[in-house]
């Protein structure tokens, strides 16, 4: 439990991507099996514990500490299990220094039941020091809150191993908990064979391009369709078992059960996961709503029904077609959705052009605000797992830009260290400026060494780590479009923004106003 | 609040000696002060005349230069002032860091100042001074701070060097009395290559060093001769505050650390934006300030700054008189 508590420690401040991926590597490489396949589950979500919840942790604390000084201690510290795992007296009789293995505070948390957890819990608090209370409460409550997602576990694990993370995420949801298999493989064993039924299979995508990087290609070569803006997944129903995958192998059906109900079929579809209300097709936003649910209400399921616009098709009927170029696949999907006739399944068309200043006239007026760009498939390739450069691109819609001031700005991390590099700006509403956004790239380093100095010199006040600035500077951000949002104070949500450009040239009473914003946003959801 | 009759009263200028003529630890100029340490919260300069350690004065006199007082005194034995017995005593803190015990009107007062109980091989060790009244600081006076053994963060921090061969370690610490107090974790610990320190740490060093603080091999972190890859692997020593500065930018994708009690509460390490929070304190953590005050059982117990709801609830809990001390001026941040 100790090594377990050092990661999560670790993980939880380490600000870089690289830096947690090293960690966790460093955490296989170092702790044996079973322990590090059941850290691995706890940070992937799969190891299915009973929920400890907040009141029976508060019940346990009640019974040791004087609640008065559990009350102004837990003001000041702000998180329960925290707090709890701070405070817990330490029983008369040090506890020895054995550690208590994580795999038997596992297995006991798996096999008791809730009349008795709170005893169990109690008594390990007695027995584990501050740092391993904390870890043994967040692994009990089932928040690791470490910025840690299952996609990332994994990659360490591939890293770790030097395997292709695309074959891990293959056969993810076929393995289980404490993952000795998969250790295994990434020790130089076998590849894990997984039996289970209806498998994510690696996504094939897509890489950026231009006008005029597509002016070196053949037009005649590809097929091109539009790039709708909902979430890439994969359909899957084998012999009865109907799955539904992200792009990188999370298993999402349980939030669209309507969708799962529609899969009809022996087969894996490529396609994109929409909200439909008939022809009409719901925008991002809407499409959000019904993400990450572990249950979806009947209201829900009638307001925002799920669709799936399909791309591509992987296995049909027993048969695997990804050796099969684009054109051959393509033809199969026509008459397999043909087939289905679901119209809340159906295909995504492809678009006619001779050239690529046709496709770009097409591209710059879809026919659908849910539409982000267009797709490019070269007609002769075979369904490849990963992202490689050539046999598909994405052309994405030029983004949107407006002029915003900056108002704040807050510290960088690792290379960046020292650098204010993480910028808050807004625009006009009236005649105060409002904040819409945060953006912490898009700049080059001497942007940012200009964007650095820019804050040192114009400082006006500080609250923590963030400083405010003095609202003179103007930056072009650009973004890929405009949510509703409850939770920002000035009801929008960007996606993606950048800062593109540093306006020097423009005064501050020159930024863009709320209004121009507010004409971007979607049609509230009805 | 205090009575009147007391040897010792809160006055905005800090606790008075009515008896003595004397401040303990003002935050504002007067005529008499003593001091129990060095930090800037305790010892400001400007007074008439100061009492204090001899550590405790000439890091005055590096910190704010040789006329940071018009009379000074070495404290020294049982000192008659006025009608106050007076007598300074070890507060385990910092280097020169005192308790000063008072006895006036037939009544013994110690004033801990801030103290450690843990051993810290940069000072002297904390002793009881036996009291009536025992006033004490509250910095860490909440039942979640239990500082771990400070050996286990230095660990901590080299572990972290060995994962990270290729970036630098800069650890935040108070330049005086954290600074050292880290340098030596990290001796024990076995480290005994070159540290680097940023300027504001080293003439205070210097100074621990001719004390007899074996801090071993310290080099200027802003040798221009080296270059930014020569720091890959190397551990900087400097205050919290470069973290927000230019200065930070010369070392290669440095982990910060921050060496502090406050470490032990996420938010506080988040707060300030530290990848690698390291739980080192020089004041007692709430078990040692409980203990305290029941080793030493003194009649009446006075609060100062830091959390003084928690300890004034304890009190009461084990029967206990104790009493708040609103005194302004005093930080619980910057001295950790």
């Amino acid at each position: 439990m100790k090594a377990f508590a050092t990661l999560l420690e670790r993980l939880a401040f380490a600000p870089q991507r690289s830096a947690k991926l090293r960690l966790l590597a460093q955490y296989f490489a170092d702790v044996p099996d079973p322990e590090r396949g059941l850290a691995l589950a706890a940070l992937t979500g799969d190891l299915k514990l009973r929920a400890v919840t907040p009141s029976l942790l508060r019940g346990l604390a009640g019974e040791r500490v004087d609640p008065e000084l559990f009350a102004i201690s837990y003001d000041f510290v702000g998180d329960l299990a925290e707090t709890i795992a701070l405070i817990w007296p330490e029983p008369a009789m040090p506890p020895n220094d054995t550690d208590l293995p994580l795999p038997q505070l596992v297995a006991e948390l798996q096999r008791t039941g809730k009349s008795g957890l709170p005893a169990l819990i109690a008594d390990r608090l007695d027995r584990l020091a501050p740092p391993e209370r904390y870890a043994y409460l967040k692994l009990a409550t089932g928040a690791m809150r470490v910025g840690v997602s299952a996609r990332l576990a994994r990659a360490a694990l591939a890293e770790y191993g030097g395997l292709p993370l695309t074959e891990i995420e293959e056969i993810w949801h076929g393995l289980t908990p404490p993952y000795l298999d998969l250790f295994a493989w990434a020790e130089g064993g076998a590849k894990p064979q997984s039996a289970a039924l209806a498998p994510f299979r690696p996504v094939m995508l897509s890489t950026a391009t231009d006008l005029e990087a597509l002016g070196a290609l053949d037009p005649a070569e590809y097929a091109a369709e539009w790039k709708w803006d909902g979430i890439r997944v994969q359909a899957v129903s084998d012999q009865g078992k109907r799955r539904l995958y992200s792009r990188t192998g999370e298993d999402i059906g349980a939030a669209f059960p309507d969708l799962l109900a529609r899969l009809n079929f022996d087969g894996v579809i490529d396609g994109e996961l929409l909200v439909r209300r008939g022809d009409a097709v719901g925008s991002f936003a809407d499409l959000q709503q019904r993400l990450n649910r572990k249950t979806v209400s009947k209201k829900l399921l009638d307001s925002h029904p799920a669709g799936l616009r399909a791309y591509d098709l992987l296995i049909w009927q027993g048969e695997d077609l990804r050796a099969l170029p684009f054109d051959a696949r393509r033809a199969a999907l026509q008459s397999a959705i043909g087939g289905l006739g679901d119209p809340a399944i159906d295909l995504s068309p492809l678009l006619a052009f001779h050239d690529w200043d046709d496709l770009a006239r097409l591209r710059a007026a879809p026919p659908d605000p849910v539409i982000e760009g267009v797709m490019l498939k070269r007609r002769d390739s075979p369904y490849l797992a990963g992202r490689m450069k050539g046999p598909w691109f994405k052309w994405k819609r030029d983004p949107l830009v407006i002029d915003a001031v900056l108002l704040y700005a807050q510290r960088g991390h690792g290379k960046r260290s020292g650098y204010y590099s993480d910028f808050t700006f807004g625009v006009w509403d009236g005649d105060e400026l409002v904040p819409v956004g945060k953006a912490y790239f898009g700049f080059t380093d001497e942007e940012l060494r200009d964007l650095d100095r820019f804050v040192r010199n114009n400082t006006v006040d500080r609250f923590g780590p963030v400083r405010a600035v003095s609202p003179t500077r103007v930056v072009e951000v650009a973004f890929e479009g405009l949510n509703r949002s409850s939770r920002h104070k000035s009801g929008i949500a960007m996606r993606f923004p950048r800062i593109s450009r540093l306006r020097d040239d423009k005064p501050a009473a020159e930024a863009d106003r709320i209004e121009t914003l507010r004409a971007l946003l979607p049609p509230e959801a009805p | 609040m205090a009575r009147p009759t007391a040897p010792l009263i809160p006055r905005p200028e800090g606790l008075y000696c009515p008896s003595g003529g004397f401040f303990i630890d003002p935050t504002r100029p007067v005529d008499r002060a003593l001091i129990t340490h060095a930090h800037a919260d305790h010892a400001r300069a400007g007074h008439g005349a100061v009492l204090a350690t001899r550590q405790t004065l000439d890091l005055m006199a590096i910190r704010y230069g040789e006329d940071f007082t018009a009379s000074r005194q070495i404290a020294e034995g049982r000192m008659l002032i006025g009608d106050a017995q007076v007598s300074f005593h070890p507060a385990g803190h910092i280097l020169g860091s005192a308790q000063i015990a008072v006895e006036a009107g037939g009544q013994r007062v110690t004033v801990s100042g801030d103290y450690a109980r843990v051993a810290n091989p940069s000072c002297a060790a904390w002793e009881p001074v036996p009291c009536d009244i025992f006033v004490t600081e509250a910095t860490f006076g909440l039942p979640v701070f239990r500082h771990p053994p400070p050996a286990g963060e230095a660990q901590k921090l080299l572990a972290s060097v060995a994962a990270f061969p290729e970036r630098a370690h800069i650890v935040g610490a108070y330049s005086l009395g954290k600074a050292q107090r880290v340098i030596m974790l990290l001796r024990e610990a076995g480290w005994d290559g070159p540290i680097y320190i940023h300027g504001a740490l080293a003439a205070i060093s210097a100074y621990h060093i001719a004390e007899g603080v074996a801090l071993g091999d310290l080099r200027p972190a802003t040798d221009d001769s080296l270059k930014k890859a020569d720091f890959a692997g190397q551990i900087i020593i400097a205050p919290p505050s470069v973290f927000d500065t230019t200065w930070a930018q010369r070392f290669p994708d440095p982990v910060l650390a921050f060496a502090s009690g406050w470490m032990s509460v996420r938010a506080r390490a988040r707060q300030r934006g530290v990848e690698l929070p390291l739980v080192i304190s020089d004041h007692v953590d709430w078990p040692d300030l409980t203990r305290t005050i029941t080793e030493l059982d003194p009649a009446e117990t006075w609060v100062t700054h830091g959390r003084e709801d928690a300890v004034i609830r304890w009190c009461a809990l084990q029967g206990r008189q104790a009493l708040p001390l609103h005194l302004a001026g005093y930080e619980d941040e910057a001295s950790e």
